[in-house]
């Protein structure tokens, strides 16, 4: 009896809100929902249901993006990109830190700079590509110029968000303990809100990619985006789609990599007693 | 009390806001702490006991009256006065012995020295063996111990304490207060306690102070004459009882029609 109370317990806790789930379950469930949309991707093109020009076969797209593998084709176009999105993330992230850190921390550059980041920010990156281009050539530096515009912004605000939710006490302990201001921002409030900020930026260099493969898509002449338009031109649906599926496999790679980072950065805030 | 108090505070007056919504907090306010005596504020919330708190620390400013300290007015948050939170304010990416080096390093201690003066202040509240623990390791009694400890560490002239054993369960809040009763009869010290708990603030006090709000005021003073050193099993007392029981008046007062 009691072993037969225990399973049906743990049935109903996996539909329970916030119930915990088990880690080698949790890895089965996220490559099942893989699996499933791939064999409907395969059943739909195999049987016919669409045709290869909307949606080419799984097969077909391996093939293809393994043939641009051994051409070379494949690691120019990454490598041209990442380069783009290495210099740009890096360009608005140094920038975003610490014009968020002041944004947070004190309220006159909050009363100054709040309102025109706000406004900035709901300009669409997208109306800035042809300006970008007439200011700065199609070359790579118009590729920084949208990352950093579309990145900028929104990472400002969140970091000063992060650092606004620094604990006041934190500050009023550096008060008491006679530091001055300038030792308090550094000493407490950059590390108290840098877990948050390395969030900051695994959350929003996902964003850098989009806006990079859009400047890329308009005009450019490498990198993945590049090589999708020029495979539209040409009804290449295969490495439309290849590529796209590259683009998600980079961003899960990416944000995992940077998730074991948090947990080495910051592992004081994980340790158990 | 002997000699110049350690802590005067004349005609104390605080507003919040303005205009309007302009909220008197605190009204002619009169307190004075002797030189290594122990004194509780209580009250009910809202009546500005932390606020006073706050104010002789530094960390809040105030319209009207003087607040001394050694007989030099307060501006401003200073080493001379040692304050633990009650939201538990250890750097969490220090271990303790580091959250008490970084208060030790602040107050100008040498290097080589700190590690040492840590160490020591740990051993007095019992956590020699989780110095090199991070807070997320340790549980909430652990975590107000090492504040107490770094509070300590660099010799304030006073300790102010606001409601540091508020967010504690009952059992741990005991050992709490035993051990901070142990710490200060054995060392001695200027402490201003804020606390909602009356318990606590008879076990532990010379003297109680207690407030009215609205705008808050001073209410009424208690001595409390128990002896020392001090024990638990005071608390059911006779003694005990009829000071807890005063100060459970003059709190409830507030309430009933003048």
């Amino acid at each position: 009896m009691p072993d037969l109370n225990r399973r049906r317990a743990r049935r109903w806790n996996l539909f329970q809100i916030g119930a915990e789930l088990d880690r080698k379950l949790r890895v089965i469930i996220g490559i099942s929902v893989f699996l499933v949309l791939g064999l409907i991707w395969w059943g739909t093109t195999a049987t016919g249901l669409v045709q290869p020009l909307f949606l080419p076969a799984p097969g077909v797209v391996w093939q293809r993006m393994l043939a641009l593998a051994l051409d070379g084709t494949l690691w120019q176009d990454s490598i041209i990109s990442f380069y783009r999105i290495a210099i740009g993330f890096t360009l608005a992230s140094a920038m975003a830190i610490p014009v968020g850190i002041l944004i947070g921390s004190f309220r006159v550059w909050e009363a100054a700079l709040e309102p025109l980041v706000d406004f900035v920010r709901y300009m669409p990156v997208v109306a800035f590509v042809p300006l970008t281009i007439l200011w700065s050539g199609t070359g790579d530096w118009q590729k920084f110029l949208i990352i950093w515009i579309g990145t900028f912004f929104q990472e400002v605000l969140m970091v000063m968000d992060n650092v606004k939710r620094v604990p006041a006490d934190y500050i009023g302990l550096g008060r008491t303990l006679g530091l001055p201001e300038r030792r308090i921002l550094w000493r407490i409030v950059l590390p108290s809100a840098l877990p948050g900020i390395w969030d900051t930026l695994r959350i929003s260099i996902g964003w850098a990619w989009t806006w990079l493969v859009l400047a890329e898509l308009v005009a450019a002449t490498s990198g993945l985006g590049y090589r999708i338009t020029v495979s539209q031109r040409f009804f290449q649906t295969q490495t439309i789609i290849g590529y796209i599926l590259l683009l998600g496999i980079f961003g899960l790679i990416t944000d995992q990599v940077m998730k074991a980072m948090e947990k080495l950065l910051f592992r004081y805030l994980s340790v158990s007693r | 009390m002997s000699g110049v108090p350690k802590l005067e505070i004349t005609g104390l007056g605080k507003t919040f806001g303005s205009g309007r919504s302009a909220t008197v907090a605190l009204r002619d306010i009169n307190l004075t702490l002797g030189d290594n005596e122990f004194v509780s504020l209580v009250g009910t919330s809202g009546c500005g006991k932390s606020t006073i708190l706050s104010i002789v620390a530094g960390l809040q400013d105030y319209d009207d009256g003087k607040v001394l300290v050694d007989g030099m007015p307060v501006e401003g948050p200073g080493l001379d006065r040692g304050v633990v939170f009650q939201s538990y304010t250890l750097l969490p990416w220090l271990t303790a012995r580091q959250n008490v080096e970084f208060a030790l390093k602040a107050a100008g201690h040498k290097k080589r020295d700190c590690r040492d003066l840590a160490d020591e202040h740990l051993k007095l509240v019992n956590l020699t063996s989780f110095a090199d623990s991070y807070p997320s390791q340790l549980s909430g009694g652990m975590k107000q111990r090492v504040a107490i400890a770094r509070a300590l560490s660099y010799r304030p002239k006073m300790l102010l304490m606001d409601e540091p054993f508020g967010a504690l369960d009952a059992l741990t809040r005991h050992q709490m207060q035993e051990l901070l009763t142990r710490i200060w009869e054995e060392h001695r010290l200027t402490v201003l306690f804020v606390t909602h708990d009356v318990e606590e603030a008879v076990y532990i006090s010379d003297r109680i102070v207690v407030m009215g709000m609205s705008p808050g005021y001073i209410k009424q003073s208690f001595d409390v004459d128990l002896p020392r050193p001090r024990h638990q099993r005071m608390i059911g007392s006779d003694e005990f009882v009829a000071v807890q029981r005063g100060v459970m008046a003059a709190i409830r007062g507030e309430s009933e029609p003048a």
